[in-house]
């Protein structure tokens, strides 16, 4: 799929993005359903998010990312603007005041669709309780305090729970690396 | 900017990479994030989590529904004007010295530089400046002198404190230029600014008389909050 985000983003080539819409479309439309409740809304916001994509292919950069990880921000933003209706500020790496990363290793850069499977992967090892927080997190739109209210957990719980996962997923991922 | 030593942590990042936080949290974490590549580093994580997430949705298949989903896509791609790839906006500009402390997206809130805010005063030693933001959130500058405590600003909720300028001390920890603290109800914290210069900090907290628990609101008149 990165090839494929790749190449629509260089070469403005449908067929690509074709690959694209078939892959990424039905779960953008599952994510916005689980968001709006909605069918023809989840579909046209799907098909705003695939838009985004095709016109902003090609700002994507395979060294810091892979696609799902891309298609996933556009998404959620089309939904932010039209379910939250809601600003949401964010950093610009082109401002002055913009503190750059540190250059990084040369042998830090793997390839980068396996990086989505190892990711997926990573997240198949997390306990029960840990991966379905991080559902509720993605795909409800709910702060985490009412998270603790509907599982009856103290917000403290939800806390380290999400502190916890993160760190489980940070060092199988590290440790592979 | 100094070293960064307070971050943000995985509970409140993870709200802002799902999409789930308001504007006034949301400005002073994208601020905290254009100064600490950290902190964009642990987020690039969490967004790949949600990428990964969503790719592991099992979505319901239905062939015709997508064939006229893509001849659909298809008729708007058409429609697109031929070749207008988007590219990055080329927003460099020079910025004076003092303004450097200031970061979009925050920046732009405040009309560019703090010289030019305008302060209010709040008690002794201390001037603030609110920044509009939509909902019932609090956001604001608050800029107090060498020495002196900065004056209590909570109201039993969340709290959000960035700095942008100087130093303070809270319970035997330094806070400096970009450090980020982020504190509840059950959180009971005295931060006094540093001898040597004075402090100027982004806080955002929820705004008072709107708490969303009800013990929280019973409580609230005998609290005087």
């Amino acid at each position: 799929m990165t090839l494929c985000l790749v190449r629509t983003g260089r070469s403005r080539d449908v067929a690509s993005f074709e690959r694209l819409f078939v892959y990424f479309g039905p779960r953008i439309r599952s994510y916005m359903l689980k968001r709006a409740l909605d069918g023809p809304l989840a579909e046209e916001l799907m098909q705003e998010t695939m838009m985004m994509v095709w016109r902003k292919a090609s700002m994507f950069d395979p060294q810091r990312g892979n696609a799902s990880a891309w298609v996933f921000t556009l998404a959620r933003n089309v939904m932010i603007d039209n379910l939250r209706k809601a600003k949401r500020p964010q950093f610009d790496p082109n401002d002055p005041a913009f503190v750059p990363d540190a250059p990084e290793p040369p042998d830090s850069h793997f390839e980068q669709d396996e990086s989505a499977k190892r990711m997926r992967q990573a997240l198949s090892t997390l306990p029960k309780e840990q991966a379905e927080l991080l559902h509720m997190s993605f795909f409800e739109d709910i702060s985490h305090s009412m998270i603790a209210e509907k599982t009856n957990l103290p917000l403290g719980t939800v806390k380290s729970r999400i502190r916890a996962a993160f760190s489980k997923l940070r060092s199988t991922l590290g440790e592979e690396r | 900017m100094s070293q960064i030593n307070h971050h943000i942590s995985d509970a409140l990042l993870l709200e802002y990479a799902a999409g789930s936080l308001e504007e006034g949290w949301s400005l002073a974490v994208a601020t905290h994030l254009a100064l600490c590549p950290d902190c964009r580093k642990r987020l690039t994580l969490m967004e790949a989590t949600g990428g990964a997430l969503m790719e592991d949705i099992e979505p319901e298949r239905a062939p015709d529904a997508e064939k006229a989903s893509w001849e659909s896509m298809l008729r708007r791609l058409k429609a697109e004007p031929v070749e207008q790839p988007v590219s990055e906006p080329d927003t460099a500009q020079t910025l004076a010295v003092n303004d450097q402390a200031v970061p979009e997206p925050l920046r732009s809130y405040i009309g560019g530089s703090l010289d030019n805010v305008g302060w209010r005063r709040a008690g002794i030693g201390a001037a603030q400046y609110r920044i509009p933001v939509e909902g019932d959130i609090n956001v604001r500058l608050l800029r107090v002198g060498p020495g002196r405590p900065l004056p209590e600003h909570g109201h039993g909720g969340r709290e959000l404190t960035l700095i942008l300028h100087g130093c303070y001390h809270c319970d035997d920890e330094a806070f400096g230029p970009g450090d980020f603290s982020e504190e509840d109800e059950d959180t009971v914290h005295e931060p006094v600014v540093t001898p040597d210069g004075e402090c100027i900090c982004l806080i955002v907290t929820d705004a008072p008389l709107k708490f969303r628990s009800r013990i929280m609101r019973a409580f609230q008149p005998l609290l005087g909050i």
